[in-house]
This record gives C-alpha cells, sequence and structure tokens, in this order.
C-alpha cells in the first residue's frame, strides 16, 4: 500500500491557504444533503460537531458519557499554546512549529504540525469569542504561561481548568446547534464497529448503553474523534472509560494505525500507593515553572524532606539541563525520575516517587500568589494524598498520559478507508514522538473547528453521497457480529473478572513496553500477552444481560480490544530500534544516557495494517520529508 | 478497616429499589471512596452477585460525572470534595456508609446509582451559548475584560454540571447551574449581548425539566464540589428581572 500523505506543494507558510483555495466546496444550498457522524465530543469532536452543523451539513454525534461535556478533554489542566507572540518575547507561528517538530523529536510531518502552529491563533480569538473565561492581566489582556519545551510565553490558561473551560466552550456551540436540531446528539452510545462497503466508509454500528439495543447509523463521512489509548497500561492519567475500541475496530476494518508505541509519560504525577489503585492523577505541568523536582543523593534516605539539608539534595533536572531545568520536556523529565528511583533515592513510603518543591517559590512570591496560580492543585494533591504541599514538598512520579501514535490520516485527516477521518488525539499526526505540553488541547481544536470544516467539505465534493443505508447487508451483519460478542462475552461465565485481566495486561504493558523498552522485554511481552487473551476468553466473568444498562459488559468488550491492541504497541515499539522521544530504547542511547536517534534509517511513520489476531501486523511506511527544519540533536542542556 | 454499607440497588428505571447491606472488608485508608467501591464489586462479582452500578470517570474531580449521595449528603462529608477525591481517611473501622442515588423529579435513575442528567443538557441546549459561529470572530485581545469581571466569570464557569446542588436541594432546584452558567456569560462583554433572551429561554426550560425554584436554604452551595456561590443566584433573578423589562422579544 502506498501511503499519500497528499501534503500541498509550494513553501511550508503558504500550504495551508493554497490547499484550501484548491479545496472543492459544497454549495451552501446542498450542505444539508450531507450527513456526517461524529464519535467522541471531547475538544475534537464538539468543535467538529459544531462548526459543521453551523455549515449546514447533517450532523449526529455519540458519546458513551452521560452527556457530552464530560469527554476526557474536561480534566486537561495547564493551558493551551498559541503563537500570538502577545508578550512580545518573540514567539512567532514559526517559532511554535520548530518547538512542536523539534519536541516531538523530528518524527512528525512538517506540514500538518505547521499547519497546526498557524491556525493555534484563530482557536484562541474563537474561544475568547464563546466566552471561555480566560486569565487575564490587571489591563484587561489575556495572560499568558511559560511551559515544557518552550523559552516563551505563549500558553493561554484559565486557572488550572484549561481542558474544562475549552471543552465548556466547545460543548455549548454544541448545544446550541442540538437546541437548533442541527446536531442529532446520542448520549450513552457506544460506537462498536465500523461499516465500510466497497471500500468507503459507510456508518457505524453502536449499542445503547442504557437499553443495551444494538443498531446502525450509516452517514456520508465518519469522524472518529476518540482520544488516545493510554488505559492499555490499566494505571494512567486517563478517565477509567477511556478506551482503543473505536479507533481498533477501525483498524480492524482496514484503517492503519500509526505509531502505536509512541505514548507519552507525564513525569509529574500523584506516585501509586496500593494494589487497589484505580488511576493516576495527574498534576499539572505548568507547576513546574515555579516549582523545583529533586531527590536525596544519598541511597536509601529515611528523613523527613524538610529535615534534609540543601548539601544533601540533588536538584537534578537543573543539574542535567542547566538551560531548561525544570521546564524539560516530558520524555527527558521522566526518564530522568525513573533513573533517580532505579538509583534506590525514591521517596515516598514507596520509594517510587521524586519531590516537587514549593518552598522557594513562596519564599520569593508569597503563598498568595503560588495559591492564585495553583490553588486548586495544591488542593486536589492535599485531598488525594492527606499531605499540605504548602508546607511539605509534593511527591510526584510519571505516568502514562497521552498517545501521539493513532490512526493514520493524511494532510485532509483522512485515514486509509475514503470517508473515515480522524481527529485530536486518536489520530497520530501533530506531534511525533513527544507531544508538548499544552498542545493537546490546541490540536483538538485546530482539527475540529479549522481543519476539518474544510478537507471533509472537498471529500464531499469529489466523492459525493454514500448512497448505502443501514438496509445494507453490510451493516446488518456488522451488527449480527457485534451482538454474538457482547454474547459470547456473557456466555462465558468463568472466575476472573474483567478488571483482573486489565490490571495483568496493563503491568506488562508498563513493564515491557513503558518509559523504557528493550528488544528482550518486548519479546517477552509478545509471548505473554496472548495466553492472557485465551484466558479471558475462557475464564472471564461478566454478569447481566446484554439488554440492560451493564458496565461490566462494557469495560469486558473495551478490555477484549486492548488485549488485541497490546501487541501491536510492542511489535511497533520492536520494529524502532531507535530511541526517539517518548520511545526510548535502551539499547540506543548516548554515553550520558539520553536517547539516540537514527535518523538514516527510522524517519519513517510505521503505519501497521491488521492481519488478523495475534499475527504480526504489516508494516507500511511513510518517509518524512524534512525540507525545511534541519534534524538537530535534541539538546535542553 | 472494615465497613458496612448499605447501597441503593434498583434493577431499572421501571424496578421500585430498595437498600441492600454489604460488608467492605480490608479498606485501606489511602484508597478512594470510589476505590473502595471496586473492591466490594469485585467481591460482588466472585459470589456472581451483579456489581453496584455508579457512574464516575475522569476520577480526579473534574467532569461530573460520579454522582453518590453518602450519608444523606451529595458527595459525601467533605467540603468542595467529589466523592470521587474523597479519601477513605476521613472515614473510620466500623463505620456504616449509605449510598444513594441523586434523588430529584428531573434526574430519573437508570440503575443503582446511575441517574439520567440529560435535563441539563437540554438547558444548555436552550440558551447556554454565545451565538457565534466558527471563524470571523475578533482578535482575543480586541476587547479587554477587567480582570474582577474575568475572574468572577471563571468562578462561576467552574461549575462541573454534576447536579449536587440538585440533590442538595430540598425543592431539587436546578438554580444553582443555571444561574452559573448565566453568570458566567453575563460578566463578559461577549455574553452580554443576549443575555436577556439567555436566562429567559434556560429558565423557562429548567421549569420544564420539572426542577424546583429556590427558597434560599443554601443547601445546594454547601454541597456544591466546586465552592459555586449562590451569589449567583441572586445575580442571575437580576438578569431575569432585567429581561422582562428589556425592549426585545424574548
Amino acid at each position: 500500500m502506498k501511503l499519500d500523505a497528499k501534503v500541498p506543494s509550494g513553501p511550508l507558510a503558504d500550504k495551508w491557504t493554497k490547499h484550501k483555495f484548491e479545496s472543492k466546496l459544497v454549495n451552501p444550498a446542498n450542505k444539508r444533503k450531507y450527513s456526517a457522524i461524529v464519535v467522541g465530543s471531547g475538544l475534537a469532536g464538539a468543535s467538529a460537531a459544531a462548526s459543521l452543523a453551523e455549515l449546514g451539513y447533517e450532523v449526529s454525534c455519540f458519546c458513551f458519557q452521560d452527556s457530552p461535556r464530560r469527554a476526557h478533554s474536561i480534566s486537561a489542566q495547564g493551558g493551551i499554546n498559541a503563537a500570538k507572540n502577545y508578550q512580545n518575547d518573540g514567539d512567532s507561528v514559526y517559532r511554535l512549529f520548530y518547538d512542536t517538530i523539534k519536541g516531538g523529536d523530528f518524527r512528525s510531518r512538517e506540514a500538518n504540525t505547521y499547519r497546526l502552529a498557524e491556525v493555534s491563533v484563530n482557536i484562541i480569538d474563537q474561544c475568547v469569542a464563546q466566552g471561555v473565561p480566560f486569565a487575564r492581566d490587571y489591563g484587561g489582556l489575556l495572560d499568558n504561561r511559560s511551559f515544557g519545551g518552550a523559552q516563551v510565553s505563549r500558553t493561554f490558561y484559565a486557572r488550572g481548568q484549561t481542558g474544562q473551560q475549552l471543552l465548556l466552550g466547545a460543548y455549548s456551540a454544541l448545544s446550541r446547534q442540538i437546541g437548533l436540531g442541527k446536531v442529532k446528539m446520542y448520549n450513552r452510545a457506544e460506537m462498536l464497529d465500523l461499516v465500510v462497503v466497497d471500500g468507503r466508509t459507510r456508518g457505524i454500528v453502536v449499542r445503547d448503553l442504557v437499553s443495551g439495543k444494538i443498531s446502525s447509523f450509516a452517514a456520508d463521512a465518519v469522524l472518529l474523534a476518540t482520544g488516545g489509548y493510554g488505559n492499555v497500561f490499566y494505571l494512567s492519567t486517563n478517565a477509567k472509560a477511556c478506551n482503543v475500541t473505536a479507533i481498533y475496530r477501525a483498524y480492524k476494518r482496514g484503517a492503519l494505525f500509526a505509531n502505536p508505541c509512541y505514548m507519552q509519560i507525564h513525569p509529574t504525577c500523584i506516585p501509586v500507593t496500593g494494589d487497589y489503585q484505580s488511576k493516576l492523577t495527574l498534576m499539572s505541568e505548568s507547576l513546574r515553572n515555579d516549582g523545583r523536582i529533586w531527590a536525596p543523593k544519598k541511597q536509601g534516605e529515611d528523613r523527613a524532606p524538610g529535615d534534609i539539608p540543601e548539601n544533601e539534595r540533588d536538584y537534578f533536572l537543573e543539574r542535567k539541563y542547566p538551560s531548561f531545568g525544570n521546564l524539560a520536556p516530558r520524555d527527558i523529565s521522566s526518564r530522568s525520575a525513573q533513573e533517580v528511583c532505579n538509583e534506590g533515592r525514591g521517596v515516598g513510603e514507596t520509594k517510587v516517587g521524586v519531590y516537587l518543591d514549593f518552598a522557594d517559590a513562596i519564599n520569593r512570591l508569597g503563598k498568595d500568589v503560588i495559591t492564585e496560580r495553583y490553588g486548586n492543585l495544591f488542593d486536589m494533591y492535599e485531598r488525594i494524598t492527606g499531605e499540605d504541599p504548602y508546607t511539605v514538598p509534593m511527591r510526584i512520579y510519571p505516568a502514562s498520559h497521552y498517545t501521539m501514535g493513532g490512526l493514520w490520516v493524511d494532510y485532509n485527516l483522512e485515514s486509509t478507508i475514503p470517508g473515515l477521518f480522524v481527529l485530536g488525539e486518536a489520530n497520530f499526526s501533530d506531534h511525533g514522538a513527544n507531544r508538548l505540553g499544552a498542545s493537546a488541547l490546541m490540536q483538538g481544536l485546530a482539527d475540529g473547528y479549522f481543519v476539518i470544516p474544510y478537507t471533509l467539505g472537498d471529500f464531499y465534493a469529489r466523492s459525493g453521497q454514500s448512497g448505502i443505508s443501514t438496509d445494507h447487508e453490510a451493516f446488518k451483519q456488522t451488527e449480527r457480529e457485534a451482538v454474538e460478542r457482547q454474547e459470547k462475552l456473557l456466555s462465558i461465565n468463568g472466575k476472573r473478572t474483567v478488571d483482573s485481566f486489565h490490571r495483568e495486561v496493563g503491568k506488562i504493558m508498563w513493564d515491557n513496553c513503558g518509559m523504557s523498552r528493550n528488544e528482550a522485554g518486548l519479546k517477552k511481552a509478545l509471548e505473554t500477552i496472548p495466553p492472557i487473551r485465551e484466558e479471558f476468553w475462557e475464564n472471564v466473568k461478566v454478569l447481566g444481560d446484554n439488554d440492560e444498562f451493564n458496565q461490566s459488559l462494557e469495560k469486558a468488550g473495551r478490555v477484549a480490544d486492548f488485549l488485541e491492541f497490546a501487541e501491536i504497541m510492542c511489535h511497533d515499539a520492536l520494529d524502532r530500534e531507535e530511541s526517539c522521544g517518548a520511545h526510548f530504547r535502551e539499547e540506543y542511547q548516548t554515553e550520558e544516557g539520553e536517547a539516540k536517534r537514527n535518523d538514516k534509517k527510522y524517519t519513517y511513520v510505521a503505519a501497521w495494517e491488521y492481519n488478523g489476531v495475534g499475527k504480526k501486523p504489516n508494516l507500511h511506511k511513510e518517509e518524512l520529508e524534512f525540507e525545511n527544519v534541519e534534524l538537530a540533536t535534541r539538546s535542553y542542556k | 478497616m472494615n465497613l458496612t454499607l448499605y447501597v441503593w440497588r434498583q434493577k431499572n428505571a421501571d424496578d421500585k429499589g430498595r437498600m441492600e447491606k454489604y460488608p467492605a472488608k480490608n479498606i485501606s485508608s489511602h484508597m478512594s471512596f470510589l476505590e473502595m467501591l471496586d473492591v466490594v464489586n469485585e467481591d460482588l462479582i466472585e459470589q456472581g452477585v451483579e456489581p453496584i452500578a455508579f457512574d464516575h470517570d475522569c476520577r480526579e474531580g473534574i467532569c461530573g460525572m460520579c454522582s453518590l449521595v453518602v450519608n444523606g449528603r451529595p458527595h459525601g462529608p467533605e467540603k468542595a470534595t467529589t466523592i470521587c477525591q474523597l479519601h477513605m481517611r476521613h472515614f473510620s473501622d466500623g463505620d456504616v456508609i449509605y449510598i444513594e442515588p441523586w434523588r430529584a423529579k428531573a434526574f430519573p435513575v437508570i440503575k443503582d446509582l446511575v441517574v439520567d442528567r440529560s435535563a441539563i443538557d437540554r438547558i444548555m441546549a436552550a440558551g447556554g451559548f454565545v451565538s457565534i459561529n466558527t471563524g470571523g470572530v475578533p482578535d482575543a485581545n480586541a476587547i479587554p475584560i477587567s480582570k474582577t469581571d474575568a475572574d468572577t466569570a471563571m468562578d462561576a464557569a467552574a461549575c462541573i454540571g454534576c447536579g449536587a446542588c440538585v440533590a442538595a436541594c430540598k425543592n431539587a432546584s436546578g438554580m444553582l447551574f443555571v444561574a452559573a452558567k448565566v453568570s458566567q456569560f453575563a460578566h463578559l462583554p461577549q455574553g452580554k449581548v443576549e443575555a436577556s433572551q439567555r436566562v429567559r429561554a434556560m429558565i423557562d426550560q429548567m421549569d420544564i425539566e420539572g426542577f424546583g425554584n429556590c427558597t434560599n436554604f443554601q443547601e445546594c452551595e454547601a454541597a456544591c464540589p466546586k465552592e459555586i456561590s449562590i451569589k449567583f443566584i441572586a445575580k442571575m433573578n437580576r438578569e431575569y428581572l432585567k429581561s422582562s423589562m428589556a425592549p426585545t422579544k424574548g
């Protein structure tokens, strides 16, 4: 299969403008004749559904939560980047583009990344116009903060709840269209499969989570904005229900899955305390603006942090990366913390954690300033740990957070199945091997507000209507398969709970395909996962029925997909014999322990094609071309 | 620690429902309340009893999905804390805990502790927005907004739409939720343009959905995990009064 990214020709800065002009248009009177299904109602899904409905398309939107406002975008804390240069500190579209490419360790597509930086400025305008209450200074203008991996202040924020406010903005735009009857919203509805006929996407099969009824929906295009797959590790910062099912089902129907091994570890999460742990809570990276990260110099230190004198503390990020210090990118910060713990210098009861200390910032700025900047985060930390971070340093440790990998898409965000578009975290497109802080919100909204409205119109104009209704045999067949799968899960009636399988595979993935990987570990994981999957299908215990509200059954379907998907991640991590960004292969590092890329061999996007359960997928390569940036060794020293 | 739980079980909307007693054994004080329920559910599944259904998702206090009344209080005993963020260190060995769903006419029970809160979405669809389309908006700094107004708007916008205010209110009033949205927009120049239509539309929808009205008991503010102030209800009432005098048709 030849992967055509469809990147427009011409100078980088002109590509998007040129592409928009060359895109075909749908006449305003004809727009209502074209339909779109949007799966997911986070930043990408809600913004796309609202914007497409505003244009006049007939839109249906599906989310598995009880309301579109609950999507996991809501949890993003720190902020959203935009190249506004309001601070007069030298920012520009090109600089945001360059920082993103560099932060992604030169493994993303130049044209996509540039477009992201280009439309970032429109996002802020759009959100302010919607009534998003961004932080402002006393003159009434917008305030900015700086974030990891950048030397300018370009991050817009709404206290520590930026994701919430941006999502509520998109949700309000979506609500308006729902009220106007332009978007048909399906809450508590989960996509179980994709329907493809004659090589084109025709619709989806959905389970109503309240009644259990499985039914089909047809449309001229399907947009997946279903988020990331970080919950493959069981423990992650993702919401409990985040899952891979929608994109994995599309993969099984022929969409290629790109760079699945690129998974970001967030450096500042609250450490694990016990086996019962159900998720990991992230503390915004913005804390690293004022907090200093350190560990005791001595192994097995058991004094309280306040009793450890200054000269016995190791501020390891400041020591190793003097110019970026505590604001070093996420992958680098995470691995440094892991190294410290591996050396036996970890802190807390479990000794798996490092300190994030605000004492200096409180002395310098006063407690009030710190409260204003991070009050809600400090409160959250205290609620979870029972410790007061104003007086005792926070304990933090890295956790699975964001997945840069996702379904392969071209410049138009279209997957390898015509008519299937993928937006936001669910696609692979803009962040390369590592995403910079405050760029996830930017990408979700860029895709939904400013990219898809153009590229989808072009698709409709070129491809016409689908012309296949849910009466088609393919829909009936896919529905039957979905029902059979539910029945199968319910009929096993074994001895183990769904969660126990999820925990087991999650641990294998974290140990072998987590923050650092090696050949032996990955091969071991590939041997250990299939027997767990087999046991799942023989010994899982799912109670209740299909035709009712059944949370165990929902979970079982998602975990079954994780049990297949986990192998693809390992295959990808094994194939990529280099270290880049968040993908750290222990065999490929410099003498100082930094990631060592191999630009001769691995400047490709690895796009995997389904080849049957348990079989190694087929690899297709999209060679990345760098016409504008020079591939440099990433240095944050 | 070991606890005794009394949990509301209701098979579906048509079932009458009842309290069931379950033991919660070997609970660590580090667990969150929902992790405690996870442990109980794992035990129930192993015994062949259907697990307790409850809504939850982010488990970090922001998505607004979790919705339990614990010992008579929405989101439990801790101030400014969603139930997913409540940790078991606030309980003691031997405690008896009663767990119920949100109870309100506008929030019918779907199963066990899960309720249907789509009424909140319909109120939003009636007017909880600024009527602008994507694109063609002015530069974000074109209209300065005083820090006080921006901060007040943010105080209101912090609402997570969980519905605890409704569950806490003896009238099952949705006014704190509606007031938060109305006030957020009323404090911003972008929202002022259609302030009068908005407050009318949202309150009309609130009435249609079967929420009660405010009689100033302030239970909503006490239960709100985001500490949304009832001063916003006063603000909403002012906006409503103003709208009745507005020349434009509401």
